[in-house]
């Protein structure tokens, strides 16, 4: 089974050099896309299905046609990597930047060099400071030998790449709060339209895409994108990084066909669950998807297969949820998250978290009514989408509506004991 | 004052952006990877070089979890307590780090050694409970892991 992304990882762990990521065919992408027009490289993108693994899942292609292309375009246009990585459960751009750095340069330059961008960024969290090192090298290395600079490699494009170290708050990974973020500004997100495609960054066109996302623009345009939709088994394209942890045999991260089922990660991948444990339910792609359950295992992990069954693909990373953990526990564990990083901006995000948090503690305490359960099926409707400035509170309540949904019981059993039956 | 280092390092920093105020963050946390925290007084030396007022840049350094405004001691650990690492027993992990060092999450040690944080998912979930010190990721907790840490530390 071919592995674009991550055939290359050494086993120790440690990063591609530059000269052996040249051996297996490094920068060749990157040479082709420059003997193309930037108008036929995004056209190549978008045949081939390739979708944002950010979690989203909006299809690339698109979002870099509403980019305004040409002589009278304003410039300098902008390509931002979204490293931020903070959804809790998720770490795959972490891999992808510590051990192949050259890819995700690579993949940055030719996708660029389609919206006819001037500056990239990347935007790293800040605790990845191992991360930091590979591609502040990687970066170096790419400049020192004409991939990144003036004149790439003869063809009179340019492009420069500054690595930004963000200082930290989940709301930063949203693309439009990641832009006051890199102008240096408290990371609130802004109203949309205008969309960054067209007002950006200090006002100017700008694209926003995940690592892993950027990661595969290359191999594209390598190898073309009947290749790539051939990679999956469903309808959306290429391969996906997934990764399960929680309580099975052998958490980890592999990456395999879109639309890969569920079970098969699961079981055969992630080993099952650890002895004498029972399997209750998971997170399909971070904290802020729907649970899914025993029903869904036949589940092909893919954008819309997902969303059939209630839930999104979200970052592709799993959180695996055993019959001797607490699914209120887990909830309140989560809901903590979003209140605290809840960015203040509009008053039912950071209200109704808050409030949200305070029941679910009070429930795993045994001060728990059954009123609270009201209130907090209310708060699933009240943070829905639509009625907050930014998506990270209806994400917030996606975890909270589907374990009301399928862990009721355990709702039930905690206000009927007036304690958490797990301690 | 801030140091002729930590000016040079921002200001090499300058060109990376179009303005002053997009080096603000990164500016910060150049001067806390020597000190450890944003004192007041570096904060008015950063103002001037920045041009930007020293309320503007305050109100920068609230807004995120990684700059801070109070002294912290030599070593700083940022303990996991999102899902993965709840869910593998970070709660256990954390309250035998805070009885060892005997001090509570958001303290320091009464010797200046080591200041513990909470801090969110550190993209290391399938190593977890996961812990960081001074950049350095620890993975896999258990209680003796976290000994065979603390010594390398003291
Ligand atoms: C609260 C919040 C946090 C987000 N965090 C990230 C993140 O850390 N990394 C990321 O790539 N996208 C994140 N996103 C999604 C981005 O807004 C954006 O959709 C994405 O970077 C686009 O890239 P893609 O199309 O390649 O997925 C977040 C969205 C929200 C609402
Ligand atoms: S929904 Fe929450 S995170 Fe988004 S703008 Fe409102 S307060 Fe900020
Ligand atoms: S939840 Fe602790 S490292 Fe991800």
């Amino acid at each position: 089974m071919e592995k674009p992304l991550t055939g290359n990882f050494r086993p120790d762990k440690t990063a591609v050099s530059l000269p052996e990521y040249e051996r297996v065919g490094g920068y060749q992408g990157l040479r082709k896309a420059l003997t193309m027009q930037p108008a036929e490289v995004t056209e190549l993108i978008k045949r081939s299905n390739l979708r944002g693994r950010g979690g989203a899942g909006f299809p690339t292609g698109t979002k870099w046609s509403f980019v305004p292309m040409g002589k009278d375009a304003p410039h300098p246009k902008y390509l931002v990597a979204n490293a931020d990585e903070m959804e809790p459960g998720t770490f795959k751009d972490r891999a992808l930047m510590e051990r192949d750095p050259h890819q995700l340069i690579e993949g940055m330059i030719v996708s660029a060099y389609a919206i006819e961008a001037d500056i990239g960024y990347i935007f790293l969290r800040g605790e990845y400071e191992y991360p930091n090192q590979c591609l502040s090298k990687a970066i170096a290395e790419a400049k020192a030998n004409g991939y990144l600079g003036r004149d790439i490699l003869g063809s009179g494009y340019s492009l420069e790449i500054h690595l930004h170290a963000s200082a930290g708050r989940y709301i930063c990974g949203e693309e439009t709060a990641l832009l006051n973020a890199l102008e240096g500004k408290r990371a609130h997100p802004r109203t949309k339209p205008p969309f960054p495609q067209v007002c950006g960054l200090w006002g100017k066109p700008t694209i926003v895409q995940n690592v892993e996302t950027l990661c595969n623009v290359h191999h594209i345009v390598n190898k073309g994108p009947d290749w790539f939709r051939g990679l999956s088994l469903t309808e959306d394209g290429g391969t996906k990084l997934f990764g399960v942890s929680g309580k099975v045999k052998r958490p980890g991260l592999w990456e395999l066909p879109m639309g890969t089922p569920l079970r098969e990660i699961l079981e055969n991948h992630a080993g099952g669950m650890r002895d004498g444990l029972r399997f209750r339910g998971l997170l399909p792609g971070g904290a802020s998807t729907d649970f899914l359950v025993e029903e869904h295992l036949d589940t092909p992990m893919d954008y819309g297969n997902v969303q059939k069954v209630g839930s999104r693909l979200g970052t592709g990373t799993m959180v695996v949820l055993d019959d001797q953990t607490c699914p209120v526990g887990m909830v309140w564990n989560l809901e903590h998250f979003f209140a605290q990083e809840s960015c203040g901006w509009c008053t039912p995000c950071w209200s109704g978290l808050a409030w949200t948090e305070k029941l679910l503690l009070a429930m795993e305490q045994g001060h728990g009514s059954a009123r609270d359960l009201e209130t907090l099926m209310f708060q699933t409707k009240f943070l829905a989408p639509g009625n907050t400035f930014c998506a990270l509170a209806p994400g917030a309540v996606e975890p909270l509506q589907s374990a009301l949904k399928y862990f009721a019981e355990d709702f039930r059993r905690h206000i009927d004991e007036h304690r958490c039956p797990w301690r | 004052m801030l140091t002729v280092e930590e000016r040079e390092e921002i200001e090499a920093k300058l060109s990376d952006y179009p303005n002053t105020q997009a080096v603000a963050i990164e500016a910060m946390l150049i001067i806390q990877r020597r000190e450890g925290w944003v004192s007041d007084e570096k904060l008015r030396d950063l103002a001037e070089i920045l041009r930007l007022s020293v309320a503007n840049l305050d109100g920068v350094a609230t807004f995120y979890n990684l700059i801070r405004r109070r002294p912290v001691g030599r070593h700083v650990a940022l303990v996991c307590d999102s899902v993965s690492c709840w869910i593998m027993g970070s709660d256990r992990m954390r309250d035998h780090l805070c009885s060892r060092l005997g001090t509570p999450v958001g303290g320091t040690t009464s010797d200046g050694q080591f200041t513990l944080l909470p801090i969110v998912c550190l993209g290391a979930c399938d190593h977890a409970p996961a812990m960081m010190i001074d950049g350095t990721l620890h993975e896999d907790l258990n209680e003796q892991k976290i000994e065979e840490i603390l010594t390398q530390y003291t």
